[in-house]
């Protein structure tokens, strides 16, 4: 029995740590769909925060400063996709995309140069890694209760507030929004940069929290995850946080699960696990779960009338 | 607003645009190569003598391009249909399985003129089937095939790294590869085929799936502009109530266009499994996918210029390594970087050099 429940409480915190990444991005990436742009790039932003954050902290000794690079970093590229699909009205899944590519090559063109470790940063240490506060073994680092509150604050702006009112209008009709009286690209920018926000911190955590440092493409299709999580949760906060919950029980499942043979089933293979989120979410793009409803003017860009 | 709007001469349109578009992104390029502490215009130079200095290197080169025309051409398809397929990744991965599963199984019965276009076909087809899954599910159930693709792209890296290590690897090999391919499954390489007409090249990966890859340029040249699949696949891009008035049928129109886009990604697993690895191996298929896209966004969808836009990053690809080898403080993965920017620039920003050119050009009234 008490084997048994310690395999659970376990379980629940490798769920915690692997969820925490996504469910960040996806709260990130909820400002940025809900206000009408499509965001590929979440994983991107997320790899170069998480090179900004192990560089800065390794050569800065502040775990600290890490993480203030790590949102810097994801805001230049947040700004660079605003800049390319709300300025130049350019197409927001090649920005994405873009965007991805830039931080695939970008980082470890950066950390072969300035470290000459095949682009890996030096091992982190001591105050250089934001370390657990309660629970050493749980890993229940400041960036966990961070993502566990980002969802009601989420929640909150985008449903109770004046802001998140105006939010959802630019991303169903832009052009009520804008005879309004309100700027739509200033709405966007700011959705935009609350998406580079999360996408940040996630970053931030996967290199200086989880990890102890930064290793190349260590992101690994999260953001892609984060971005199935939002489908999932049919771009509701607190539905996609549910969603990220269950991709991680999926993955601690999968690395408990590594050649145990179950009764009835044989051995499962781990690849079939790993590609459950996307496999869940297919089915559900595919309407056999329910029905997707994304904001209509996702991935439209607004023309202002002269 | 009026300045957007002003037209500009055709020959800027075509020619000049794409050059400032590429020219912002080595400018960008320059910056991030100074900045790690290399001049700019050394690491041209041996990026250049490594992409063209030696008849070994243009043939490495040229093999790189055969991916890159492939992967274009399938994203400019789709693209024509008004689809956005960022599968050609998972498409050609699958075309990789299609493609090993002919020849493991008939490479020790058939002679080379049978099986090198069996297993042609097979690539193409696996491809096709692959792209056929989101091109259904945006067809009749109104998925977002970009989404979908990216899933499926996943999922095929999923599924073949499974099979390599569970089903396909060779008998008492530590590595997940199939066993090799028999002599009748493998394309000729170029320096074996132009020696066979009395011309010596040096070796290189370079081998015959090029021919097959220019004349897939042709063939995807004719089909979109000159029958009326092509024109109806058009139409609907431009316009699908259009399309649909006129009498194409959308959801066919829509299969027929993944489904060859898929099979066109099909074709990097002849190059690279036919052509060089001789064997089923891991991820043969990184990055070609996405760098097709900015292929067929710099080659402005033509097969033209999805061969001039290939050539260019066959020399990237290639020269890039050069690179990387003679200057330790350059990694290959700056190629990665020079793709992103190009993607961005010729593709989210393509707008962005435009009042600069109306500035020059436009014709005035």
């Amino acid at each position: 029995m008490e084997e048994a429940l310690s395999l659970v409480t376990a379980t629940l915190a490798a769920t915690l740590r692997v969820a925490t990444p996504l469910v960040l991005c996806a709260m990130g990436g909820l400002f940025s769909e809900k206000s009408g742009i499509l965001d590929v790039g979440l994983e991107g932003k997320m790899l170069m925060a998480a090179f900004f954050a192990a560089a800065t902290a390794s050569l800065t000794g502040s775990a600290w400063m890490g993480v203030g690079a790590a949102i810097l970093a994801a805001e230049v590229l947040a700004l660079l996709h605003g800049f390319a699909c709300i300025t130049h009205r350019g197409n927001q899944v090649v920005s994405g995309i873009a965007i991805n590519i830039l931080a695939m090559g970008l980082t470890v063109v950066l950390g072969a140069a300035w470290f000459g470790r095949g682009g890996q940063t030096p091992p982190l240490t001591g105050t250089e890694r934001l370390n657990p506060i309660f629970f050493p073994v749980a890993g229940d680092n400041i960036l966990v209760y961070g993502a566990l509150l980002a969802v009601p604050f989420t929640w909150w702006l985008i449903a109770r507030t004046r802001f998140g009112l105006r939010l959802r209008a630019v991303g169903e009709v832009p052009l009520a929004v804008d005879a309004a009286g309100i700027s739509v690209s200033w709405l966007r920018y700011r959705a935009v940069l609350l998406c580079g926000l999360f996408a940040g911190l996630a970053g931030a955590y996967l290199s200086i929290a989880q990890n102890a440092g930064f290793s190349r493409d260590m992101t690994a299709g999260q953001g892609f995850i984060a971005l199935a999580a939002i489908i999932f949760g049919r771009w509701r906060p607190v539905p996609a946080f549910g969603a990220c919950l269950a991709f991680g029980l999926l993955d601690a499942i999968a690395i408990r699960l590594q050649g145990v043979r179950l009764p009835g089933v044989g051995e499962v293979p781990v690849q079939l696990i790993q590609a459950m989120p996307y496999l869940l979410t297919l089915f559900l793009l595919a309407g056999f779960i329910g029905r997707t409803v994304a904001p209509k003017a996702a991935g439209v860009p607004y023309e202002k009338e002269p | 607003m009026s300045a957007l709007r002003r037209p500009l001469p055709g020959w800027v349109e075509i020619g000049l645009l794409p050059l400032a578009n590429i020219a912002l992104a080595f400018l960008v390029v320059s910056v991030i190569v100074a900045i790690i502490g290399v001049d700019p215009l050394h690491a041209l130079r041996l990026l250049v003598l490594g992409a063209l200095g030696s008849s070994e290197s243009i043939g490495y080169t040229l093999y790189y391009a055969t991916n890159f025309i492939f992967t274009g051409l399938a994203v400019a398809v789709a693209f024509h249909a008004g689809l956005f397929n960022i599968g050609g990744e998972g498409q050609a991965y699958i075309g990789g399985l299609g493609c090993g599963l002919a020849v493991l199984a008939l490479d020790r019965y058939l002679p080379g003129l049978l099986m090198i276009p069996l297993a042609i076909l097979a690539s193409a087809a696996f491809g096709a089937a692959w792209a056929a899954i989101p091109a259904w599910m945006q067809a009749w159930r109104g998925s977002h095939i970009v989404i979908t693709t990216i899933m499926f792209n996943f999922v095929a890296s999923a599924l073949m790294v499974y099979l390599m290590v569970n089903v396909l690897i060779a008998p008492g090999s530590m590595t997940p590869q199939s066993r090799g391919f028999g002599a009748s499954a493998q394309v000729p390489s170029m320096q074996a085929a132009l020696q066979w007409i009395g011309i010596a090249v040096a070796p290189s990966a370079l081998n015959l799936s090029l021919l097959l890859a220019l004349l897939s340029c042709v063939g995807v040249w004719i089909f979109l502009w000159h029958t009326p699949w092509g024109y109806g696949l058009r139409t609907m891009g431009h316009n699908p109530e259009a399309a649909l008035y006129a009498g194409t049928n959308l959801k066919r129109t829509t299969m027929l266009a993944m489904c060859l886009s898929g099979a066109l990604a099909g074709g990097v697993a002849v190059n690279e499994l036919l052509g060089v690895h001789h064997r089923l191996v891991l991820d043969f298929a990184a990055g070609y996918g996405f760098t097709g896209i900015a292929v067929a966004l710099m080659g402005r969808g033509h097969p033209l210029g999805i061969v001039l836009a290939a050539l260019l990053f066959g020399a990237l690809q290639q020269g890039g390594a050069e690179l990387a080898f003679e200057s330790p403080r350059i990694t290959r993965e700056m190629v990665v970087v020079i793709q992103g920017l190009v993607i961005l620039f010729s593709g989210a920003l393509v707008h962005l050099p435009r009042p600069w050119l109306q500035a020059l050009f436009a014709r005035r009234g």
